[in-house]
């Protein structure tokens, strides 16, 4: 075969080294906060290691793709995306509501191999569950914004919001647990 | 009591909601679950790609002779149906995740 025939497949194999190197670099990046998006929405390490697992198979198959829609904005949103969409799968296929999970999340032992000490331990109980009254949308945007420190653009693409009515779910959020809080919200 | 303002409740969801770091086991068996998917993908494709010819290859422009690289797509999709099997099954047996790549092989074989 004429020389002029072969780049093509030396290009491809190098173009599907460089996507592995990104897509690694991508994983490397935010494994944690696509763990700590899974445990905060199924609330034990367990299913959240699972959630994690599929969350980053499901990436690589359309890494390419997504990739290439990107034009160079963060993938972060994406991937949380697609963590999201398999947490509420999760709830579904248990016909459990998420509203049972973070209200049994001990703020105080959630991270492994640290030992902290945190005051205000009841506030800290109260306002995760306080949480629990919040509508999903809201209770996942706050996950997003405090957990992820993600900001109101990435929450916008990761919900599939605009930028604006996410900075309002995110205020309206803060409020109500503001109200709970002092016990006024019901 | 007083009552909690906004940043007195920003700055409890900080610390409530911190990052949780993963188990450590946990990126070892998400690295060895996407290499068992992208070898076996692989090898899938080069035994494809090996075994044909020159006159072959200018055939699969025809879209009538598509139905063989639509198999190999469809292997690639077993092969993430398998890992899903295979997660099952894990649950119900904690070291099954040791020989992941060896069992998506065998499913794939």
């Amino acid at each position: 075969m004429p020389e002029s025939q072969q780049p093509a497949p030396v290009l491809e194999g190098a173009a599907k080294a460089k996507l592995d190197r990104d897509f690694e670099q991508l994983y490397r990046d935010h494994l944690r906060d696509v763990y700590s998006y899974s445990y905060y929405r199924v609330g034990n390490h367990h299913d959240a290691e699972d959630l994690t697992e599929q969350a980053f198979l499901q990436a690589y198959r359309h890494f390419e793709r997504a990739q290439r829609e990107s034009h160079g904005r963060p993938l972060r949103p994406w991937l949380i995306r697609i963590a999201h969409n398999l947490a509420s799968n999760f709830h579904r296929d248990r016909a459990r509501k998420p509203q049972s999970t973070l209200e049994h999340i001990d703020p105080i032992a959630a991270p492994h191999g640290t030992e902290r000490i945190v005051e205000g331990r009841e506030e800290l109980k109260q306002v995760m569950s306080s949480m629990q009254d919040l509508p999903d949308d809201r209770r996942e945007a706050l996950i997003m914004r405090f957990a992820l420190g993600m900001d109101n653009r990435e929450i916008a693409r990761a919900l599939g919001r605009t930028d604006g009515a996410t900075k309002v779910l995110i205020h309206r959020a803060i409020k109500q647990l503001e109200e709970r809080m002092d016990g006024g919200g019901s | 009591m007083t009552e909690p303002t906004t940043n007195d409740v920003e700055s409890l969801l900080r610390t409530a909601l911190r990052p949780i770091d993963p188990p450590e086991s946990l990126p070892g068996r998400v690295e060895e679950t996407l290499s068992a998917v992208t070898e076996a993908a692989a090898e899938e494709l080069s035994a494809w790609a090996e075994e044909l010819s020159d006159s072959e290859l200018a055939s699969l422009r025809d879209p009538r002779n598509w139905l063989r690289p639509a198999a190999a797509v469809a292997a690639g999709s077993v092969a993430g149906g398998a890992l899903l099997v295979i997660e099952m099954r894990r649950r119900r047996r904690p070291s099954g995740l040791r020989n992941l790549s060896d069992e998506v092989r065998s499913k794939l074989s």
